[in-house]
């Protein structure tokens, strides 16, 4: 125990005089040290991999493995027909996908904002509770409703047999329908957001002028919900493009599965440990997320404007 | 006083002798208290657990079987492997996996030991070559078989012994219904039972090509036909597996997999003996460790008319009769990256593993079969379950995958390709097996295989 008065006041002194500015670094240093070492470190490293030849299973010979081969990995992912089959089938998933996602999740809001009933605050809450469900799950039960001989889906509907989990013409489809299933309600969430903070003295107005109803939506409602319905396109984008656990719930990673490039990703990264082909590839997708989700934010930016 | 200074030299030399090999010893026989073993979530991974409980009472050492789901089991010993960890001391791994294991320094030789404790001797030739052998040939060994197993089958004694059903099938192809004798006439009778508006289906095979279960069931047609996956110990591959015989076996497989019922893209093991049991096929393929469900009357409504043969023959293409199952199973090895005392103790359960009482055991638990030969050959194991006397068959008759450290791309090329044919029906057995051939072919001449100085065992 430290009973000398002097000394304790000289350690008090030595904390004072520590400026707010070293104390906030302080305590950011290990936050950093952290963001370094597990995120920004990797990416590098796996960007310097994406042009070597490597494999993470083989050992680690420095001119061997990993061998610099320049961008060969890239040009042979581009020059390569089958990998362009694979960017058009995420292309669709992620129109058909998003695209559901947006009108059905703004239109329920539109619907559950504008009527009034009882017990509207609990069915809200179980409209959101397919996206608080973890995605192999969904992927899983929706697998077991897609079974064409004891699923419910084809039942419920009367469409037969048909096979949307390997059948290489529904498989799409059976990805589509539960990935809409389970994040429109994140759509429709925002757009209730968005259309709460609507003020209601702007439609008051509109009434007086005798507004029609396309009216009031084209120039009240939609511009004022635009950016919300931005960020959820934003995020919805981004989330398809990477879709992977729901897939692999419903139809595995074979290649009765819809060709999608996150599964493709998987396969070359973990199951065949082409870990540099993997890594140019993976450089590839983030290139194409960055890019179409900074054409939305520049949007963004202009609806805030 | 020099006799006492040459004395007292010598007794200290002695001591110091008597102590450093007391210490050596000591070392030596330091044993961990524990070991865990890591293996697929599957009912003989449970059953090894139980097992073990012996090796506890006998030594004082603990066992924990970990046990990792089969989607993830391979990737998940690999990535392990891969970081140098020491989480699991044996690992219980699929046999394509030995060459890599191998060649990557992850696993210890055990050449030595199977031969000193008689392991080499005990168990069968096939098995110690395709569960525990590399470089193919070489007689250097990794692993003690744990689980042998094999593609067999499964069918409706009612339906296949039922007299319309006989007199039917006669009057159509103009022979007896029976337990299939070819892979000709298996494929005649899927045909005859499938009547898909009575939701009734005429065989259950596998479609699933995310990892092995396509290219396992592939190979056996390949093979019967009089095509190959190639030359295991020159690595040619052309003239192998795009020969006419190949073709045949790739061609059949197309045809056979119309007769399956809807949704099965995506069959393995579990959608096969689900088929089954719901009584929509009237024969099922799986490997013979998943068959204690099927023989179960708990699990299986049909049980008490089950019956089982072993994959038939075929007079392939070039007139030559051929009889090939596919093996499954897993032999267990030794982690490199444990401590001294570590492998003391695995060394220990493996010696115990392979005594001729633990496999009489071993091969009396539902689902678990030894390759001990003794134990295999005893009226005991035959009579354990229905299914025994076509597993001991099949021992005879199984043949492997490739087990270089590439099978992973080789394996997901053949899938991925011939899925594509015979799950999908695009493009032509020819042209599916040709490029195949061609990628194999291109992995080989890349990794130095080909060369005249190459040598397997130089790792």
């Amino acid at each position: 125990m430290n009973n000398n008065p002097r000394k304790k006041r000289a350690e008090n002194m030595a904390y004072r005089s520590m400026k707010d500015t070293t104390l906030l670094r302080i305590f950011v240093l290990p936050v950093i040290i952290l963001l370094i070492v597990m995120n920004v470190f990797p990416l590098f490293w796996s960007l310097v991999l994406s042009f070597s030849d490597y494999s993470a299973k083989k050992t680690t010979n420095w001119g061997v493995n990993p061998e610099m081969i320049g961008t060969e990995n890239y040009s042979q992912i581009l020059s390569d027909p089958k990998m362009w089959n694979r960017f058009i089938t995420t292309a669709k998933f992620v129109l058909l996908s998003v695209g559901l996602q947006m009108i059905l999740g703004f239109g329920i809001a539109l619907l559950l904002h504008q009527v009034k009933f009882f017990g509207k605050g609990f069915l809200t809450t179980l409209l959101i509770l397919p996206m608080t469900m973890s995605p192999v799950i969904v992927g899983i039960m929706w697998k077991l409703f897609y079974n064409p001989n004891y699923g419910m889906f084809n039942m419920l509907l009367g469409l037969g047999k048909i096979d949307w989990t390997t059948d290489p013409n529904f498989n799409l489809f059976g990805v589509v329908i539960a990935d809409v299933w389970m994040w429109t309600p994140f759509v429709m969430l925002l757009s209730i957001a968005g259309l709460s903070a609507v003020p209601q003295y702007l439609y008051e107005a509109a009434e007086i002028d005798r507004a029609s109803w396309w009216y009031k939506f084209s120039r009240i409602t939609m511009p004022m919900v635009y950016p919300l319905l931005l960020v959820a396109l934003i995020f919805r984008t981004m989330e398809a493009f990477k879709i992977f656990d729901v897939v692999m719930g419903i139809t595995g990673r074979g290649t009765t599965a819809p060709q999608l490039l996150s599964m493709y990703l998987y396969n070359v990264g973990f199951v065949t440990w082409q870990t540099s082909y993997g890594s140019a590839l993976g450089y590839i997708m983030l290139i194409m997320i960055i890019a179409i989700t900074s054409i939305f934010i520049k949007y963004l930016n202009r609806a805030k404007q | 006083m020099k006799k006492i200074l040459i004395w007292l030299l010598v007794i200290v030399f002695t001591a110091s002798l008597a102590v450093s090999w007391m210490g050596c010893k000591q070392k030596e026989e330091a044993v961990a208290d524990s070991i865990t073993i890591h293996w697929a979530q599957w009912a003989p991974a449970d059953n090894l657990q139980a097992l073990s409980d012996g090796f506890t009472e006998e030594t004082g050492i603990d066992v924990i079987v970990e046990q990792t789901p089969w989607e993830t089991f391979v990737q998940k010993y690999n990535v392990e492997m891969i970081a140098g960890s020491d989480a699991w001391d044996i690992i219980v791994a699929d046999s394509q996996d030995v060459g890599n294991m191998a060649i990557n320094g992850h696993f210890v030789e055990l050449t030595d030991f199977v031969k000193e404790k008689g392991i080499l001797d005990a168990f069968l030739p096939s098995a110690m070559y395709y569960y525990a052998e590399y470089p193919k040939g070489f007689e250097r060994y990794w692993g003690v078989p744990v689980e042998g197993d094999a593609l067999g089958w499964a069918y409706r004694k009612d339906l296949f012994e039922d007299p319309d059903n006989m007199a039917a099938f006669e009057a159509e192809y103009g022979y007896a219904l029976d337990v299939p004798e070819s892979w000709d006439m298996l494929k005649d009778i899927a045909e005859f039972f499938y009547d898909p508006d009575n939701e009734f289906y005429g065989v259950a095979v596998y479609g699933d090509n995310g990892y092995d279960s396509l290219a396992m069931f592939a190979e056996q047609t390949i093979r019967a036909y009089g095509g190959d996956l190639g030359n295991f110990e020159t690595f040619e591959v052309d003239g192998y597996l795009n020969n006419e015989g190949a073709i045949a076996g790739v061609d059949y497989y197309r045809d056979l997999y119309q007769f399956v019922p809807p949704g099965f893209g995506d069959a393995f093991f579990v959608a096969t003996n689900d088929a089954f049991i719901s009584g929509i096929v009237p024969m099922a393929t799986n490997y013979f460790a998943f068959l204690p469900a099927l023989a179960n009357p708990e699990t299986n409504p049909f049980a008490d008319v089950t019956g089982y043969f072993t994959c038939p023959p075929q007079v392939g293409v070039d007139g030559v009769e051929r009889q090939s199952v596919a093996l499954g199973g897993q032999a267990a090895s030794v982690v490199s990256y444990i401590s001294d005392e570590k492998k003391n103790a695995a060394f220990k359960w493996l010696e115990w593993f392979a005594e001729e009482e633990t496999q009489a055991e071993w091969a009396t638990m539902p689902g678990s079969f030894t390759c001990h030969e003794a134990v295999l050959n005893s009226d005991e194991f035959l009579s354990a379950a229905p299914y025994n006397p076509n597993m001991k068959e099949s021992f005879t008759l199984f043949q492997d995958w490739w087990a270089v450290p590439q099978y992973d791309e080789m394996l997901r090329t053949f899938s991925e390709i011939l899925g594509a044919y015979i799950i999908s029906g695009e493009g032509t057995a020819e042209g599916a097996l040709q490029e195949v051939t061609d990628i194999w072919t291109g992995i080989f001449e890349e990794d130095g295989y080909y060369d005249p100085d190459f040598d397997p065992n130089d790792f």
